[in-house]
């Protein structure tokens, strides 16, 4: 049976039990091959029903934050607190005319929309919500995640070739050069992951942390950390948005898609900071598991919290941060993340090994091992500063950030109401 | 196993429909008149900075784009044959552990290669 069946929750408020029931009344009167295939369609539609809805609020919220962080009210016209904003959106871009250039090619020009989101719902299907509930519980789902969301870029690249633009060509080009290098630092991420705990299942990730009763952020802070900058080079976020940079190439890949097709082109980028910040939580925050609580709470709202919480650094990230030229992103990736993340997967091997070798006891070695770790973490990224030349001495010796009166909301709002010259 | 892929396909369908109703939407509102369709010269021209745009746009890259690419073909296809090992490291022990990190040995060497020959460079 599917594991989405398979469920064994305690709780009305759990959804899967509701599943299990359809899915057993189906089996009881039809074949087996139809109730795996209910169940497996029961699967799809909790998770588009959970992905729809939450991508109509993540494009408030992040509007939202991201005016917060750089001192500007966002969204606050259309519906309570602007929260109707997306809403109105969306029935503007349906609304709004499509236009195709003559120059570009036809065929593909329609097919990226679509192709692109594709990769973004796929990978839900490896995400364990619970301890069951997973629409597939592969044996390779680290290689499952890796190889769907790399075919993202094959879609960006044909909205770039086909759209018959310089700068949408440029941007695709640009996408290509960036996102296979952050695959790499991406892909020594996880394979330190799957070394330390000797499993790619992605549920089995999740339970090695829950019988060390670790998150695995704690054990590896540098692959964490390699994880979140390799998401953001991939999801083509600000900082790492040298794909779409408005003052260099106007849109980039979708400079020529106007319309629902930008509106697609647009609720992707948050559906796969949304899929990344899922799986950031699942591989490096424990996902469904927190320390016991996960048999008081449904597991979904844990990892919906913590989904959230890597969310926010996203955002934070990107209202923070301005953008970098594409120099300084390759040197950080081949430089920086890529030996930083070798010499990960060596010490990561190593621990694994002295753990199966030794019988020592593992509420010490754990801790011992993360300390190691972090020391080398440290270690690493100095090193890197001082190979590179951008050493502390560089920095500011302070932050030259409007602070006190002249900083936040509340201090621009008294600037406008106070007669001018006052300050 | 073969289930489970069932279930991922199921949801590749599902995936495939869920960004197609919008621009079905968006298609139906053309056909009821409501979403205006008039094309124009101008409109349809490639998107250019006021000007029209000069020459062929699929032109020769930049070398540099190529010297990524090979870099990541060897980098992704070497890492990949780490992963077996990281899975089956609970019964090769210290002997796999051994091949394994001259394996990678290798690798970072291909790195520091790749450094000195500076072809990690973005010029």
């Amino acid at each position: 049976m599917s594991a989405w069946l398979l469920a064994a929750w305690y709780d009305l408020r759990d959804l899967s039990g509701i599943s299990r029931e359809i899915t057993e009344w189906v089996a009881s009167w039809g074949p087996e091959w139809l109730a795996s295939a209910v169940s497996g369609a029961i699967g799809a539609i909790g998770i588009l029903a959970v992905i729809g809805p939450t991508l109509m609020i993540l494009i408030w919220t992040e509007r939202k934050v991201i005016a917060r962080l750089q001192v500007r009210y966002g969204p606050n016209r259309v519906g309570p607190r602007g929260l109707l904003q997306p809403v109105a959106d969306a029935v503007k871009l349906i609304l709004k005319e499509e236009l195709v250039p003559r120059a570009a090619d036809k065929w593909l020009f329609f097919l990226p929309p679509v192709l692109v989101f594709i990769p973004a719902l796929l990978v839900w299907g490896v995400l364990p919500f619970g301890p069951h509930m997973q629409v597939a519980d592969l044996n390779v789902g680290v290689l499952f995640l890796l190889a769907v969301s790399g075919t993202n870029v094959l879609a960006v690249f044909i909205a770039g070739w086909a759209s018959n633009n310089k700068y949408a060509l440029f941007g695709a080009m640009r996408v290509i050069a960036m996102t296979i290098s952050y695959e790499i630092a991406m892909v020594l991420a996880l394979l330190t992951v799957v070394f330390l705990t000797g499993t790619m299942s992605i549920n089995g990730i999740v339970l090695w942390q829950q019988q060390e009763d670790l998150i695995l952020i704690v054990l590896l802070p540098m692959t964490a950390l390699t994880f979140l900058l390799g998401a953001t080079a991939e999801l083509n976020r600000t900082p790492m948005d040298i794909a779409e940079a408005e003052s260099e190439i106007v849109a980039g890949y979708h400079t020529e898609y106007s319309g629902m097709r930008f509106g697609l082109f647009y609720a992707v980028e948050l559906a796969n900071t949304l899929v990344m910040s899922a799986f950031m939580a699942t591989f490096f925050l424990g996902g469904w598991w927190l320390w016991g609580l996960d048999a008081w709470v449904p597991s979904w709202i844990i990892l919906l919290v913590k989904t959230s919480l890597v969310y926010f650094v996203f955002i934070w990230l990107r209202g923070t941060l301005p953008r970098l030229r594409i120099d300084q992103l390759m040197t950080f990736c081949w430089k920086l993340l890529v030996p930083a993340g070798l010499l990960f997967v060596a010490i990561a091997a190593v621990e694994r090994t002295l753990l199966l070798e030794y019988a020592w006891d593992r509420t010490i070695a754990l801790p011992v091992m993360a300390v190691i770790n972090a020391a080398v973490t440290v270690a690493v990224i100095g090193a890197y500063a001082r190979v590179t030349g951008a050493g502390a001495h560089r920095a500011p010796a302070g932050p030259r950030m409007a602070r006190g009166r002249l900083g936040g909301l509340r201090a621009a709002r008294q600037l406008a109401q106070a007669p001018s010259g006052s300050d | 196993m073969l289930e489970q892929y069932s279930h991922l396909a199921i949801l590749l369908v599902f995936a495939v429909i869920f960004p197609s109703i919008p621009l079905v939407a968006s298609w139906a509102m053309h056909q009821l008149r409501v979403r205006p369709r008039i094309p124009n010269v101008v409109k349809e021209d490639t998107y250019e900075c006021g000007v029209e745009t000069e020459g062929p746009t699929w032109v020769q890259f930049n070398f540099r784009y190529y010297l990524i690419a090979l870099v990541f073909v060897l980098f992704d296809v070497e890492v990949v044959f780490l992963f077996p090992l990281a899975v089956a490291l609970d019964d090769v022990l210290t002997f796999g552990l051994v091949a394994g990190l001259i394996f990678i040995g290798v690798l970072a060497l291909g790195l520091v290669y790749e450094w000195k020959k500076r072809a990690l460079e973005w010029r």
